[in-house]
């Protein structure tokens, strides 16, 4: 079969223009990193992990990340089955409404929960009268975290409810079964290596935010510093070995999280073709 | 224009043939069906004379178009018209740009000027009774019309050769109907060349001057409707030309026994199989001396010019179907249940290489 | 809308959940995407449309929109090219490491945008691995609006490969052959026939890279430099006044932040529905 820019030079000229562009815009960087990280040898980089600062991040990130995607993961589940097995009104108005958080720049992502529970805020005046501190806390950096990380188990879940449709589910309900059931039988089977994904993605995401973190964090080092404003601490002391230590640790996450995603695709796509 | 391939093969990969090498003659002006049931080849003969596909490079074959060796021409280059089973035409441009687009493409010394493009294309939509949608966009149009849109834009080149891939296998029967009478009509017409593939023996024995009929990579036959359908070569271009009746049996002392069905035949001694068309087969109320083949009528279908008689046996391994004209229908009586005898007019037989046929006219 | 929701007369849903999976979403959207909103309101209210005006139209914020937006715009059409490239590649040819090549699309979005800036300004700089190459060159990328285009180029590369990729996926190859036996050669069947199918696709992936880039922050300020008027972008500016406890000041450059990133995603929502529906049949 042919087909257009079939010809071996055209072919040859832009493999060789995509492969080259790619490496030096994509790999780089990432060999970078690692190149950076360990320049002064495996010991200076493990001193600088282990550091007590560098830990204490590590801590807060992983406890961060694993507080988010429960959240994260019943939201989206809850979301995926109300929009794609139910029809009602507002139905696109709520699909459209949870990309908010793709829209909006982390930045004023953050502006705006510091806003409302800050200290001026008028939800966090009243928290503060009863002397609960959201913001430049652990708890700040939750909120915004669930925030921009909201969307990706539903965007995850939603085609491929939709692609399935409800018909297995219905079957089960001819059958007798009681909703969990059908739940946790039916559904989750079928969905499950989409969830898997979309949970990845969403730690990718609360690993590695940065921008809403940084206006609720306060920065106090070794209690609100993740491993993202971790490393720009160290960066902006000049301190570079450290931070492309702490930066390798996190490109670390985003290689597992590319690699999972080449193995899930390849799951997902092998189950559309089987049901 | 005429086209000869000589010794055109193709497989692919370790997938095996999908053609055996195949030559074929093909007169300026003619227009010839490729027929086959799906994997026979029929498609990628065809999209190989296009350019679509290359040939094996062993055995060397070749494809002429008149005196032009086309073999290593790319397909662009090819002058041919190429019809495509889902019409594919381009979805973002109007009819008008559609049926333009050939002539919009060429190079700037051959390319006619902007009034006259516009001149053409209005004669084609014309001829394909479009005239009044050349600003609408495909999919604003019915299946029907888009392939008289897609038949436009393949002859806006004036191409010398016209290729036809299924073209209208999406379409429902009746507008299929209707455009394979007009696409006889514009072959007329205009006197170009033409090859199309269809996998309905209808349509190919009412459309085409001759038919090849393919299978498994080979062309099995190629002759004139109403040869292929007269003498067919083989059981197989018998069979795939309509509906078959089976009667197995041994032949003993010239009678052939199937269970409690005989039938005289001119046959040496030995198992035989005899095949009966639909019409060959006749319906009485009594048997004969010759032929005693005692069915019963488990179904009827009156629908048509012909009345569909399907009938059954103890002795069949499978139902037979007869079409009766209605006079004789009326004149039977037939009704669910009854029970008749079978009288064939004739039968046919082809030997165990199946090559050869011989075909005695019988009671 | 949960208003419209609940006033329906209640008709028999056959399967189970509605109401649970309904009162999850609503109370998720309404406390974490709605309700923060309304802090940004509150903060303005306290502004009246003069003091509002002055600071939205401050020089330094002004010059702030011109680097943003014009860096954006570069890195958008930069990726809309090198995205055009890279889905063709992935999707038309095979050659050794192509999974390879396809994973690493996505490393811009896995991959943290602090990291990502840190990395960046350390090869651009002028001691860096690539810096050092282009200095002699009398190109400078860190800390100018370059580096800027360049950081938001990388984080946004994906939006226009994973929109394109599936759409010339999908692409029949009777579209190619058409093409090619009316006799157009290779550029003009691409730029006649095949673009406009990808068109739709291209322009979406280019405005979400376009949008993604008004709001990056992590990547760009590393390598920006920050100096006033000059490498300063928007994001920043809501950062700087934040630090200066000036919440209404950050609030104000917010909302123009906030509703040009929404009125563009809109946009390009309406465009694409429009033009989908020409293509897909709807009458007239």
């Amino acid at each position: 079969m042919q087909r257009v820019g079939d010809s071996p030079a055209v072919r040859r000229l832009l493999v060789a223009a995509a492969v080259l562009l790619a490496a030096l815009f994509l790999l780089l960087p990432l060999v970078a990193i690692f190149a950076q990280a360990f320049s002064q040898g495996v010991g200076v980089f493990w001193a600088n992990v282990s550091d007590n600062y560098t830990l204490a991040a590590i801590g807060l990130t992983l406890f961060i990340a694993a507080m988010t995607i429960p959240v994260c993961l019943v939201f989206g589940v809850a979301l995926a089955w109300l929009v794609t097995r139910f029809q009602f009104p507002g139905r696109r108005l709520l699909q459209t409404l949870i990309d908010i958080p793709f829209a909006v720049s982390p930045v004023v992502a953050g502006l705006v929960y510091l806003l409302l529970y800050g200290r001026n805020g008028w939800v966090g005046g009243w928290l503060d009268a009863q002397d609960i501190q959201l913001m430049f806390a652990w708890p700040g950096i939750l909120m915004v975290t669930v925030f921009v990380t909201s969307p990706f188990v539903a965007r995850e879940l939603i085609p491929l409810m939709q692609a399935q449709g409800s018909r297995e589910e219905e079957a089960a309900v001819t059958l007798g079964a009681p909703g969990w059931t059908i739940f946790r039988r039916v559904t989750l089977p079928n969905i499950r290596w989409a969830l898997l994904y979309g949970v990845i993605l969403t730690n990718a995401r609360a690993v590695g935010e940065f921008g809403a973190v940084s206006v609720v964090s306060g920065a106090i080092r070794g209690e609100t510093m993740t491993l993202p404003l971790h490393l720009e601490q160290l960066y902006q002391d000049y301190n570079a070995v450290g931070a492309f230590s702490s930066a390798a640790l996190l490109a670390l996450i985003a290689l597992f999280t590319l690699a999972a995603k080449a193995g899930l695709e390849w799951r997902i796509a092998r189950q559309e073709v089987s049901p | 224009m005429s086209i000869r391939l000589t010794d055109i093969a193709k497989h692919y990969g370790r997938a095996g043939r999908a053609l055996e090498p195949v030559s074929l003659e093909i007169a300026e002006g003619e227009l010839v069906g490729l027929l086959g049931p799906s994997g026979s080849g029929k498609t990628t003969l065809l999209r190989i004379i296009a350019g679509l596909e290359a040939p094996d490079r062993a055995p060397a074959g070749r494809i002429l178009f008149g005196d032009r060796d086309v073999t290593d021409v790319h397909v662009r280059d090819r002058r041919i018209g190429f019809v495509f089973q889902h019409y594919a035409l381009f979805r973002h441009m109007t009819v008008f740009d559609n049926v333009a687009f050939g002539l919009t493409v060429l190079p700037r010394r051959e390319r006619p000027s902007s009034g006259e493009i516009r001149a053409r294309v209005h004669r084609l939509l014309e001829m394909v009774q479009l005239e009044h949608f050349a600003s609408r966009y495909p999919a604003q149009l019915s299946g029907g019309q888009q392939q008289r849109v897609s038949l436009a834009r393949a002859l806006a080149l004036r191409p010398d050769v016209l290729l036809l891939d299924e073209p209208f296998g999406a379409l429902d029967a009746k507008v299929r109907q209707e455009l394979r009478r007009w696409l006889r009509q514009l072959h007329d017409e205009l006197g170009f060349t033409s090859l199309f593939v269809t996998h309905d023996q209808e349509e190919a024995l009412e459309v085409s001057d001759r038919v090849a009929v393919m299978s498994h990579g080979r062309i099995e036959q190629i002759d004139t409707p109403d040869a292929l359908y007269r003498t067919p070569a083989n059981r197989f271009v018998f069979e795939f030309l309509g509906d078959v009746n089976h009667l197995e049996g041994e032949v003993r002392n010239g009678v052939l026994t199937c269970g409690e069905a005989h039938l005289a035949v001119a046959l040496p001694d030995g198992p035989e199989e005899l095949l009966l068309r639909p019409h060959e087969v006749r319906l009485a109320q009594a048997p004969t001396p010759e032929a005693r083949l005692p069915v019963t009528v488990t179904a009827i279908s009156p629908v048509g010019a012909e009345v569909r008689v399907e009938i059954a046996a103890d002795w069949l391994v499978e139902p037979w179907l007869a079409t009766l004209r209605h006079a004789d229908y009326e004149r039977l009586e037939l009704r669910r249940g009854q029970r008749l005898f079978v009288i064939p007019r004739r039968w046919h037989r082809f030997s165990a290489d199946a090559t050869q046929q011989r075909q005695p006219a019988a009671a | 809308m949960s208003a419209l929701a609940f006033a329906l007369p209640r008709r028999r849903r056959v399967l189970p959940g509605f109401g649970l999976s309904l009162g999850i979403s609503l109370t998720f959207v309404s406390l974490v995407l709605l309700l923060p909103m309304t802090g940004l309101v509150g903060q303005l209210k306290g502004l009246s449309l003069a003091e509002y005006w002055a600071i939205v139209s401050d020089g330094r914020v002004v010059a702030s929109y011109t680097v943003t937006i014009g860096a954006a715009a570069v890195a958008a059409l930069a990726n809309a090219a090198f995205g055009l490239l890279l889905a063709w590649v992935l999707v038309r040819y095979d050659f050794p490491g192509k999974r390879l090549l396809d994973a690493l699309m996505d490393l811009p979005f896995a991959l943290p945008t602090a990291v990502a800036g840190i990395t960046l300004a350390t090869l651009y700089a002028g001691n860096g691995w690539i810096g050092r190459l282009l200095e002699p060159l009398g190109l400078e990328v860190a800390y100018t609006w370059v580096g800027i285009a360049l950081a938001m180029a990388f984080t946004s590369i994906p939006f226009v490969v994973r929109t394109v990729q599936p759409v010339l996926e999908d692409l029949p190859p009777e579209v190619d052959e058409a093409a090619m036996t009316l006799g157009a050669s290779d550029a003009t069947a691409f730029r006649r026939v095949i673009l406009p199918y990808l068109w739709p696709a291209l322009v979406t992936g280019t405005g979400l890279a376009f949008v993604r880039s008004l709001g990056e922050f992590g990547a760009i300020i590393f390598i920006a430099g920050n100096a006033p008027f000059e490498t300063e972008i928007t994001a920043l500016m809501i950062f700087v006044k934040l630090q200066e406890y000036d919440y209404a000041g950050a609030s104000a450059i917010a909302s123009v932040v906030l509703a040009v990133s929404l009125a563009l995603l809109l946009a390009i929502n309406v465009w694409h529905g429009h033009f989908i529906k020409r293509l897909h049949g709807g009458r007239g």
